[in-house]
């Protein structure tokens, strides 16, 4: 296929137009609302399916083949951050705890990114590894704890460490994320087959309405971007650009295949919005909120749920040639 | 009946802040709490943790010097960063001992 129809294919999926209804709804003013408790359930049955299956793949991966991306994972948690937070820092356009808020949001990974990219492999025939899922949680600690310790190295914090550490460790992300994994590691694919028809099936289903509500969510974030201004705006296009090429090269280095590259890629530009904003607002309360919800949800998962992900994709078959 | 007036104290926080608060005010004398999730909207706007619910209302009957110390304790800790407000008022109670 060519990369126009690629990019047109993904624009007119289930779960990107699933979005643009949310935004729409939120936008029109509609009465739509999602209640608390369907989105929480959403979120369970997402992040725990999505760890069942990996630690299922994982149970038949070998060590050697895990290691090269596992720890390529790990140094990207760690490098990303400090990108962020030197690009925010050397442009004088944030402070210290604002940019420390900021890196510690787009060193993570937004987990709807991640499940984003999977599926648009698996539509365009170029999956990525089964064990992709255990990646997801190594990326998703250390960039928290990176760029808190930033911030924290600098200068005295009115928040709590430990308490954000906390938050992100026994967070319900990496929780459901991990104890699915260990799970599906410990059951292998034999054993996960009986509650397969639930967690596998409806999976696309669930991720769609869910994709309904982020559109909502992230419309109504929408209203703030006059107030965060163009530099944030372009902060988060190109940084997750530069991020997420960063990523498919790291990948592709470990040799992992065109569809695992492209995902690596995409979970390392994308920016969290469950697990930092707790965390972050319990270790720098004094960092705008605004700034880095806006950021995260209103620009940079909108940009890589439409355009990011058929670009890493792209990018990762131009290295593979 | 026979009542003794005590004071209730109210605080509505964004809610991210209820496990810590909840500790805290047993910590400073509260007997029992009464958390309820609570929307709306005021001064400060963005939640972090919006998904989860935006905000929960705190309640607990305690003596007077009690009701002090909570509100002194979240002005000192939470006002200049966090969406907090705090407030009390007298209210009538059996079995006033249950609450001291």
């Amino acid at each position: 296929m060519q990369p126009l129809d690629i990019l047109l294919a993904n624009l007119l999926s289930p779960i990107v137009l699933a979005f643009v209804l949310g935004v729409i709804a939120s936008v029109v003013r509609s009465d739509l609302k999602f209640p608390e408790s369907l989105y929480t359930a959403l979120s369970i049955y997402l992040l725990f399916a999505i760890g069942l299956k990996g630690g299922a793949e994982l149970s038949q991966t070998p060590v050697r083949v895990f290691l090269g991306p596992a720890l390529v994972t790990v140094a990207l948690g760690i490098i990303t951050p400090i990108i962020a937070y030197n690009v925010l820092r050397r442009t004088k356009r944030m402070d210290r705890a604002n940019a420390a808020a900021l890196a510690a949001h787009y060193g993570s990974v937004s987990a709807v990114t991640f499940i984003a990219a999977q599926a648009f492999g698996t539509l365009n025939g170029e999956p990525a590894e089964g064990y992709m899922p255990a990646l997801v949680a190594l990326l998703e600690v250390p960039a928290i704890v990176v760029a808190l310790m930033i911030a924290f190295v600098r200068s005295k914090r009115a928040g709590s460490w430990q308490a954000a550490l906390h938050e992100v460790l026994a967070g319900k992300s990496v929780v459901l994320l991990l104890g699915g994994l260990v799970i599906g590691l410990l059951a292998g694919k034999d054993g996960i087959e009986p509650v397969e028809p639930f967690f596998v099936s409806g999976f696309k289903g669930a991720l769609t309405l869910f994709l309904l509500e982020m559109g909502m969510v992230a419309a109504r974030r929408l209203r703030d971007l006059r107030t965060v201004g163009l530099y944030l705006v372009a902060f988060g296009v190109l940084l997750p650009i530069v991020h997420g090429a960063l990523g498919v090269w790291a990948g592709t280095w470990a040799g992992m295949s065109i569809g695992g590259a492209a995902v690596l890629g995409a979970m390392v530009s994308s920016a969290s919005y469950i697990a930092a904003p707790a965390a972050v607002r319990i270790a720098l309360p004094e960092a705008n909120p605004t700034y880095y919800l806006t950021a995260s949800l209103g620009i940079t998962f909108p940009f890589n749920l439409t355009l990011g992900i058929p670009l890493y994709f792209a990018i990762a078959r131009w290295l593979a040639l | 009946m026979s009542y003794v007036t005590l004071k209730l104290v109210t605080i509505v926080a964004e809610r991210i802040l209820a496990d810590r608060l909840s500790e805290e005010l047993r910590e400073l004398g509260a007997r029992g709490l009464t958390i309820t999730d609570v929307t709306g909207s005021g001064s400060r706007g963005v939640r972090a943790s919006e998904w989860e619910g935006a905000n929960v209302k705190i309640e607990s009957v305690v003596s007077p010097a009690v009701a002090e110390r909570i509100m002194a304790h979240v002005a000192e800790h939470y006002f200049q960063y966090y969406a907090v407000i705090v407030y009390a008022h007298p209210v009538d109670v059996v079995r006033g001992d249950k609450y001291v």
